[in-house]
């Protein structure tokens, strides 16, 4: 589940930033290590919403440091 | 006893006839934005696609703006001011209460026949007024109609406030609509959402800034990634809407004039809406920064003189901004 959800969130990073699939990773910072500003987040959370059917609000996406941060909260509330 | 009251009549349909834009002679660059805020160059065009924006003279007012505008668009129409039945002038930063800028404008470009008012609906402003404005051509309310989107913007942004100085700026647009035998102006999609009014608002009022007396005057205010998600998400759908609206597939549009808001939220749009790529999109915030009202005729008359978009072509338009507030139409290009 976690696995799938990783693979279809690196789908998403690399659609929306450019950043290649195989560098999104579960210990991977959105900041520090995938260059992901504060817009291009958004743009990943209101994929992720839409792809997973879960809401991610805005109070809740500075909490997502991490690329497992994302997939975590993504599996606990779909 | 009820006497029959004989109703007006309007022409068939509106149409834009011209478009004029007026851009302030000061150029502010990145650099000498930096000097007040913690910035850089390369992130200003890597968060908003800004080079450099304009900002109006201080004894430069908004109505000064708008009569240059205003009266250049009438002498592209070849239209005679005294023929102009309404004077609209979107704008939010007008520095009086009362009495309106329009009021000031259609004195001074010589609409001795018009009425006027202004429009305050922010970012979404212009594509009020040309709704309204095709409203009353085809009421038969007006012949002519001038509207007007103008800003100084310079004026109420704090210069310290490192996520919003550098994206405001000060310019002004202009449209003359009249009768046309044809539909040029599509359907309007609109609404408004109060729910989220805090998202771009002034820090406080003028009545508390006074109360307070007078230590820090109100200036804008906006949360960004809130804005950014409400452009993309919900706002994109009302272009779409205003598309269906109008019977016009995304195929065959000459141009996409978003609102100047931010390079990245036109970016995500065109995403969004996935916009064929043979479609020019305005991207006039480049060297014209976010002039809210302003910014979708400035955009079009730019697109136009340099030869990027037809006259005669077919665009969809999208103003959004504070109130929320948002409005789409599809156009002909003048």
């Amino acid at each position: 589940m976690s696995q799938e959800i990783l693979d279809g969130l690196a789908v998403i990073v690399n659609e929306v930033a450019g950043v290649p699939v195989e560098d999104v990773q579960s210990d991977k910072s959105f900041v520090d290590d995938l260059d992901i500003d504060s817009l291009s987040m958004v743009e990943v959370v209101m994929a992720a919403e839409d792809k997973w059917g879960v809401k991610i609000p805005d109070s809740e996406v500075k909490n997502l440091k991490t690329v497992g941060d994302a997939v975590a909260y993504i599996a606990a509330n779909q | 006893m009820t006497v029959a009251i004989r109703p007006s009549m309007g022409a068939a349909h509106g149409r834009i006839l011209a478009v004029a834009g007026y851009r302030p002679a000061r150029i502010v660059t990145n650099a000498e934005m930096c000097e007040r805020i913690d910035s850089s160059d390369e992130w200003i065009r890597e968060r908003s696609g800004i080079i450099e924006r304009r900002y109006a003279a201080p004894d430069e007012s908004v109505a000064d703006m708008a009569v240059i505008a205003a009266a250049d668009a009438l002498q592209r129409a070849g239209i005679d001011p005294t023929r102009v039945g309404m004077v609209l002038m979107a704008t939010v930063t007008h520095p009086y209460q009362t009495p309106s800028a329009a009021a000031d404008v259609a004195h001074r470009i010589g609409a001795t026949s018009a009425a006027a008012m202004d429009i305050s609906a922010a970012c979404a402003g212009f594509c009020y007024g040309i709704e309204l404005g095709n409203s009353l051509i085809r009421t038969g309310s007006a012949e002519y109609v001038v509207v007007v989107g103008v800003e100084k913007l310079s004026d109420w942004v704090d210069p310290h406030d490192r996520s919003t100085a550098f994206l405001f700026a000060d310019g002004a647009g202009a449209v003359v609509l009249g009768p046309s035998d044809e539909p040029a102006i599509g359907p309007v999609a609109w609404g408004s959402d109060g729910g989220q009014l805090d998202a771009i608002t002034m820090t406080q009022s003028l009545i508390e800034y006074k109360n307070d007396g007078g230590e820090i005057f109100p200036a804008l205010q906006m949360q960004g990634q809130q804005v950014f998600r409400w452009a993309v998400g919900e706002v994109a759908k009302v272009a779409l809407q205003a598309l269906e609206a109008a019977g016009v597939d995304a195929d065959d549009l000459d141009a996409f004039i978003p609102h100047q808001a931010n390079m990245r939220i036109t970016d995500a749009m065109v995403r969004a809406l996935k916009l064929p790529d043979h479609v020019p999109v305005a991207r006039d915030i480049a060297y014209t920064g976010n002039t809210s009202a302003a910014s979708i005729p400035l955009a079009m008359q730019s697109m136009l003189d340099t030869g990027e978009i037809p006259h005669g072509g077919t665009a969809l338009l999208i103003g959004f901004g504070a109130g929320l507030v948002y409005a789409a139409q599809v156009v002909t290009l003048p």
